[in-house]
């Protein structure tokens, strides 16, 4: 069937050899250069006015060599960056289940607020009396994660989630100092499921690290936690709910236990979206907690940062909060920002990341006290139905209800010659991010799923349709299908080895080429 | 609720699929005392408009800097942001992805972030940038750990002309490894000399450029000295906008480079997110702390990038990490990298000269005020006026007159009385001469 002009309107037969191209792009996906590559001298995206004629002050320190910059028009700039934003993955395109990471919808209206000029051009040190909404804005937040959490006081100023765990390990700190037990409360106790940053924040504050083990059914082991209890301890470090998605059923005894023996305890929360409107750490005898506001309340993860990480604290703990500190006066809000005091002192220049708290406060006014609970509750409702759909083909780590994540190993993929890093690249051809994989490192080979409350049933069918399809099709031998993966991302895998071997950290302009004979 | 997918019939039908009857069974191992019986104590879910109406009216109750003529910094500056950043980097696919743990699926973000450090490389002066840290006072601080894991050594030489909540964020993470920390009082008018105060006890001396008063000088002697004594330069650089006019820390001998980069593409944002510098040397490279991204290539021998050197990282080192950061400041890395290469070679070096260009008048025009001098002889855009009268005061009655004077010295050295009259004025190329103009003579009248 041809049209008038004779251009072919059916397909016919499509070729199906790939085809070398030109410039290496592939239809939508373009091969883009480096912006070094880009750019011609003397060309500029930006148009500033002349510069008035003065006599340069700059103390004889001048520049006097080129930046090295290149020179790109706005709509060139434009194209590279499109273009290499196409080459993501994002939570805009598909469920994104990274387990522990909590990949949730970023609502827009939080993007439009945060910049909003009455916040967003606001400098830190302006005259308190022109900010006076910025502190009423911050002292609100507060109040919420207080109510949210149960917890008489919240630090604000801690830039992320690790920040905030040094924030909370320093107050405890300060607070074992403050009573004479600075020299004699030398260890921290954390499980093996722990996050990192857990053992890196206690070893950073001078703790020594002591690892508790985990019991058959993924849970800390009291008895072997009660076991190593004493003088000598500071605090624990615990997820809850823990880095297997599981809630950890005797937190209370734990609390109790550490109490005991005079030590604190801290809470990874890391996980508080599972349970956020539900349970109130503070009704689980938790001294502190940070809260990473890109997980529970949705700031963007923005491709590894900005995050924010308040830090609920216990009345014993509340003395040693960094400044500068936010409080409700008669009058309103108001900063202190050097009353000293028993502060352990400043983490950060300025008050703490605005921009964030902004966009937060507007995901828990949008859900509400009854909007926030549905959210765990769907999350938590979520991991489940994957789990109970996954089970028969994947294994389980652990058997009962999980959390807001569920945790697979790989048995299911013993003597396949198919590993979890393999399945994790062939979802990537199936058009998924892959799963967190190889952490907790308590399970071996690790999965961990975390779909949140953003996806639709229809959203999670398919995504269980496709991790089936998968662990048959690995089970039936059909291992190229996994070994070679991922065969449709921009990238096949990339060699880190290589990367690591002899690091190339920064683009350098190409040697003048040889003369040409 | 608009955000939630699920319907009461979904529900149920996943409930059904899971094989219990309520989700309350799924929080069954929470122990019951612990289960709260009904919503907190907040207020229930509400519409945009609502959400909107509520944060606007706080907003509202602030007085921003496009409002008035605005002489802030200390630390943070205040620049036009082309429109083009803004809108890049609120694509869904840099907004909405997560750090790039799977590199075939995340070269976007791994390719700016290349791009950043390389940015970051050339505007120090150094060898290599990480892909940034939370803030540059939290970069300070690193920076300074990093010396000290370098050296072995734990004594730590502070400029007093670093800024002061810098050097508070360095204090309170060197008592945690019983630093000794050296600081002399701030000096408003400079000439100090830190060359004495080095020793062969010295891991690292941390010195501001331009300094908290705007001072601009050459490093290149306390560099050597340093050198001498096995110790590290290490300079902080709060406004970034200044590189694109000065000579590069690199080239004067600094072995570490940090820096605030709020100036290019970030915002004001009342103090965060910010975006933390962090340059060193390349033999240094094993001991810096935060992500950095590498080149390599693919299995069909393409060229791409990943994260790299990640064993000094917590999620693989755990209690010996180099550091506990996890994330870095990943979008505003972006709005810097994508602001620079709108500037270019020719935009970066011009904006620069303008901001010193408008300086050097507002410099001119407050020093012919009545009772007022300029302490800052050498300066990139910032410099400090000594009043005869409180700062405090005076910043707070041109407040009324539309314009943000500057940053009080009691607002940053609260226990100083001795410099409670003095003046922290930063000007940019947002400035316009009629500004500079009222500001002169708005000060003339509150000083009369």
């Amino acid at each position: 069937m041809m049209n008038r002009q004779g251009r072919p309107t059916a397909p016919g037969e499509a070729a199906s050899t790939p085809v070398q191209t030109v410039l290496g792009h592939r239809g939508l996906d373009h091969e883009e250069p480096l912006i070094f590559e880009l750019g011609q001298d003397g060309r500029s995206g930006v148009d500033l006015p002349d510069v008035p004629v003065i006599e340069n002050r700059m103390g004889g320190l001048a520049r006097k060599s080129p930046i090295g910059l290149p020179g790109l028009s706005e709509p060139q700039v434009i194209r590279h960056y499109v273009r290499l934003s196409r080459r993501n993955y994002a939570i805009d395109m598909g469920l994104y289940p990274l387990g522990s990471c909590t990949m949730k919808h970023n609502p827009r209206l939080n993007e439009k607020l945060a910049r909003l000029p009455g916040l967003a051009d606001l400098h830190p040190l302006a005259p308190v009396s022109t900010t006076r909404g910025a502190v009423e804005l911050m002292g609100t937040l507060a109040h919420w994660l207080m109510v949210l959490t149960g917890m008489p006081a919240v630090a604000m100023s801690p830039k992320a989630g690790a920040h905030g765990e040094l924030c909370g390990i320093m107050a405890i700190r300060a607070a074992l100092v403050a009573r004479g037990e600075g020299e004699s409360r030398i260890r921290i106790l954390v499980p093996e499921s722990a996050h990192g940053t857990n053992p890196a924040t206690a070893a950073y504050c001078g703790f020594k690290v002591d690892p508790v083990p985990a019991t058959e059914d993924g849970r800390v082991d009291l008895a072997a936690l009660k076991a190593k209890l004493g003088p000598d301890v500071a605090a624990i470090m615990l997820t809850n709910p823990n880095t297997c998605g599981l809630f950890e059923r005797e937190i209370m005894e734990i609390a109790e236990a550490i109490h005991g023996v005079g030590g604190f305890f801290y809470c990874d929360g890391a996980n508080f979206n599972a349970i956020v409107g539900r349970v109130r750490p503070g009704d689980l005898g938790v001294d502190a907690m940070h809260i990473n506001l890109h997980k529970t309340f949705s700031t963007p993860h923005g491709g590894g940062g900005p995050g924010s990480g308040p830090v609920v604290l216990s009345a014993a703990l509340a003395p040693f909060a960094p400044l500068p500190w936010v409080v409700e006066t008669d009058d309103g809000f108001a900063l202190l920002e050097d009353e000293a005091g028993e502060s352990f002192g400043r983490m950060a220049a300025f008050h703490g990341q605005m921009g964030m708290f902004v966009r937060a406060l507007a995901y828990m006014m949008s859900h509400g006290s009854d909007g926030l609970a549905q959210a765990a509750s769907d999350a938590v409702l979520a991991a489940n139905y994957i789990q109970a759909r996954l089970s028969d083909v994947m294994t389980a780590a652990f058997d009962g209800p999980c959390m807001h994540e569920a945790l697979f190993d790989d048995r299911f993929l013993k003597d396949t010659g198919v590993t979890t890093l393999d399945f994790a690249k062939a979802m990537i051809d199936e058009g998924y991010h892959p799963m967190t994989m190889y952490f907790p490192l308590v399970v071996h080979g690790a999965m961990l799923i975390e779909p949140t409350e953003s996806e639709s049933r229809e959203s999670l069918d398919a995504f269980i349709a496709v991790m089936r399809t998968l662990a048959q099709a690995a089970k039936a031998g059909e291992t190229e299908r996994f070994v070679g993966a991922p065969h449709y991302a921009p990238r096949r895998r990339l060699d880190e080895t290589a990367a690591a071997r002899k690091p190339i950290l920064r683009w350098v302009p190409p040697a003048p080429a040889a003369a040409a004979e | 609720m608009r955000y939630l997918p699920l319907t009461g019939a979904d529900r149920a039908a996943m409930l059904a699929a899971i094989g219990v009857a309520t989700v309350d069974d799924l929080f069954q191992d929470v122990p019951p005392a612990a289960r709260l019986a009904g919503p907190v104590d907040l207020p229930a879910h509400m519409g945009e408009w609502e959400v909107e109406k509520a944060i606007a009216a706080m907003a509202a109750k602030n007085r921003h800097s496009g409002e008035m003529a605005s002489f802030l910094g200390a630390g943070a500056y205040r620049h036009h942001v082309p429109a083009a950043v803004d809108h890049l980097i609120q694509r869904s696919e840099f907004l909405t992805s997560y750090t790039p743990y799977q590199p075939e699926i995340a070269q976007g973000t791994l390719q700016y972030l290349f791009e950043f450090q390389t940015q970051v490389a050339l505007l120090t002066g150094m060898d290599v940038a990480n892909a940034s840290m939370y803030d540059g006072s939290t970069a300070c601080a690193e920076a300074v750990e990093m010396a000290r894991r370098i050296t072995g050594r734990k004594r730590v030489v502070l400029s007093g002309n670093l800024h002061p909540h810098y050097a508070e964020v360095v204090k309170t993470l060197g008592a945690l490894h019983e630093t000794e920390i050296v600081q002399d009082a701030p000096s408003p008018e400079g000439g100090e000399d830190l060359i004495p105060a080095v020793d062969k006890g010295t891991a690292c001396v941390v010195v501001q450029y331009p300094d908290v008063f705007g001072h601009v000088r050459d490093l290149s002697a306390l560099a050597e000295s340093a050198r001498a004594a096995g110790a590290l330069l290490v300079v902080a650089v709060t406004e970034v906008v200044a590189l694109g006019a000065l000579v590069p820390p690199g080239e004067m001998g600094a072995d570490i480079v940090v820096g605030e980069g709020q100036g290019l593409g970030v915002g004001l944002n009342w103090g965060g997110p910010y975006l933390g510098l962090f340059a060193a040397r390349a033999k240094y490279v094993r001991q810096m702390p935060g992500r950095l991204c590498g080149e390599t290539v693919d299995a069909e021998g393409r060229r791409g990038y990943v994260l790299t050197l990640s064993t000094r990282e917590q999620h693989i080192r755990r209690e010996k990490a180099t550091s506990n950061i996890c994330t870095n400041s990943g979008l505003c890395s972006l709005a810097f990298t994508i602001h620079l290469s709108l500037l270019g070679e020719a935009g970066m070096t011009r904006l620069a000269a303008l901001n010193h260009a408008r300086a050097v008048q507002a410099a001119d025009a407050l020093a012919a005020v009545p009772g007022v001098s300029v302490l800052t002889g050498a300066f990139f855009n910032e410099f400090t006026l000594k009043l005869p009268k409180d700062a405090a005061q005076v910043v707070e009655s041109l407040v009324a007159k539309g314009i943000l004077a500057g940053v009080p010295g009691a607002r940053l050295w609260p226990g100083r009385a001795e410099l409670a009259d003095h003046l922290l004025v930063a000007v940019t190329e947002t400035n316009t001469s009629a500004e500079i103009d009222a500001f002169a003579a708005a000060l003339t009248e509150v000083l009369a």
